[in-house]
């Protein structure tokens, strides 16, 4: 798969509407995760949230989706009205694949759980797209990780909901394939609102048009940082690199003598 | 792979290791029949306390019309008692899993009819569903329910929780959700637990046998035992043993047909 030659796309549908979420508050065991938190995520745009572990990014993510349960307060609005929960696609760290389900299969699992008719030839696109053709016949197990993914990533866009949310998809890959999701992702998500959870300050300039730390406890969320240019970006650019280094201050790394990349990975 | 492009020389060939997965069980049996047969020389016992491996064949041959015409009894209490105990223990499972009050008063039952023992039900099963094949397969089925009710249940409600958080946010109902994630995700636990009862439902068949019936190799056992004819007990032994093991085989090669997808760390790699 050679994505870097792929030409930038836009989205069939781009999404037209703002995402606010106001006062949102999540306790565990007694103990605030967050507490009246806002945040808003602007149509069509990529919106990354760094933080260190166990701050509540994947909480806040969680939250969007619903899925959080218990002592959970706040409100998520839409700006042309109607509700977030059915417009949403959820991509996880780990792939989630079905293992007694192919890859095709797996691509067109929400149809199927819907009791719809899955799109056949829509799905063997999504699964072109990603690169996967030969392999749309085969299980989860004889898959490498890279290729995993890629089908989840498939899975999600199959979906076709106009916001996106992604917990940290790419961290278990090794470095290489990390970077050719990344391009991937960018392009086929693009016109999409998108908020994806990492704790890859480099990742998050690389694909974000904003991107959030999240952090101390209970969790505050930072102003955007706001790289310049298209997604995906380039990593050895000065710019980015200068905002990395603003990013891992925001993070609490000593950057005196380098880019502390080791005090966050 | 070929055999001359081995890239684990330290693993035995694919051909090599299936002659002797073939052949293994063949020494096994040799190896017991010639320690049984040296036992019964070096102790000189008497014939009415062990016989030798060939008088137990002669009997076997000798009587192979009787010994049939009760083995065709127990196979067929096991095999119903199995799949209804089966059919029951899923039955009861699914409800468990889905639903905390079922659960709440469901798993204390369960768990007392555990405490009960088995062997002296088998008089009150008799007294209530009479000599036939009811109270074999009811005895059967008694035993098998625990462990299938139980395996199953695990696997239902260790469905990873990934898989059901993607499944709500694609709008899965709680039916779809049972159908299309929770009981695929059971099928390995459920086979663990019938794989187990497939190995005891035997046992709960010839213990109904033992306490009333007019048929069966439990019934012959018993009758032979107390006529001495000790070489017609380890006839009904044998016939017993080779049908467990029989009935294992073919459950555990349909099961794993059936779950190609299931991790199995004993597979041999290819």
């Amino acid at each position: 798969m050679r994505d870097t030659e792929q030409a930038p796309q836009q989205a069939q549908n781009p999404t037209n509407f703002d995402i606010h979420l106001s006062g949102a508050r999540v306790a565990f065991g007694g103990v605030d995760i967050f507490d009246d938190l806002d945040l808003t995520l602007r149509a069509g745009s990529f919106t990354c949230l760094l933080g260190p572990s166990g701050v509540g990014k994947s909480t806040l993510l969680r939250f969007l989706t619903g899925l959080v349960e218990g002592d959970v307060s706040g409100n998520i609005t839409c700006s042309n009205g109607g509700i977030l929960r059915n417009r949403i696609a959820y991509m996880a760290q780990q792939d989630l694949l079905l293992p007694w389900r192919t890859v095709r299969e797996n691509v067109e699992l929400g149809a199927v759980l819907r009791g719809e008719r899955p799109d056949h030839a829509r799905a063997e696109h999504l699964i072109a797209e990603v690169g996967l053709t030969d392999a749309a016949h085969l299980r989860p197990a004889k898959l490498s990780g890279g290729m995993k993914q890629r089908a989840a990533l498939a899975r999600t866009l199959m979906e076709d909901r106009p916001v996106v949310l992604m917990d940290e998809p790419f961290s278990a890959l090794d470095p290489v394939n990390r970077l050719r999701l990344q391009e991937l992702a960018a392009r086929v998500l693009r016109g999409k609102t998108v908020l994806l959870v990492t704790h890859d300050p480099l990742e998050a300039l690389r694909l974000g048009d904003h991107v959030h730390v999240l952090s101390g406890a209970p969790a505050t969320l930072a102003d955007a940082i706001t790289p310049d240019g298209q997604s995906p970006r380039n990593i050895t650019d000065p710019a980015i690199l200068a905002q990395q280094a603003e990013l891992l201050r925001q993070l609490g790394a000593d950057i005196s003598t380098d880019y502390g990349a080791e005090a966050v990975s | 792979m070929s055999l001359q492009n081995n890239p684990h020389p330290h693993k035995k060939p694919l051909t090599e290791r299936r002659w002797l997965m073939l052949v293994r069980p063949l020494i096994i049996v040799v190896a017991l029949i010639a320690t049984w047969q040296a036992l019964v020389l070096i102790t000189g016992a008497p014939k009415y306390m062990l016989p030798t491996p060939t008088d137990v064949w002669a009997t076997l041959i000798a009587r192979h019309d009787v010994l049939l015409d009760h083995a065709q009894y127990t196979i067929a209490e096991t095999v119903i008692g199995l799949f209804a105990g089966a059919a029951l223990g899923t039955l009861a499972a699914i409800p468990m899993a889905l639903f905390s009050p079922v659960r709440f008063w469901l798993m204390p039952i369960l768990l007392v009819s555990q405490a009960i023992p088995f062997f002296a039900l088998a008089p009150l099963l008799v007294l209530w569903l009479g000599f036939g094949l009811a109270s074999k397969i009811a005895m059967a089925a008694l035993i098998i329910f625990f462990p299938v009710t139980v395996a199953f249940f695990d696997g239902l409600a260790r469905t990873e929780t990934g898989w059901l958080d993607l499944a709500r946010t694609m709008g899965a109902s709680r039916w779809r959700l049972l159908t299309h994630i929770r009981l695929p995700a059971a099928l390995p636990a459920f086979a663990s637990g019938f794989r187990v009862a497939t190995a005891v439902a035997p046992i709960g068949a010839v213990i109904g046998e033992w306490v009333g019936s007019s048929h069966g190799l439990g019934y012959l056992m018993l009758h032979a035992n107390a006529r001495v004819q000790i070489d017609m007990v380890f006839a009904c032994l044998l016939i017993l043993c080779a049908f467990s093991i029989t009935q294992y085989f073919i459950v555990d090669r349909i099961l794993r047909a059936a779950l190609p997808w299931q991790p199995d760390s004993l597979k041999p790699v290819r």
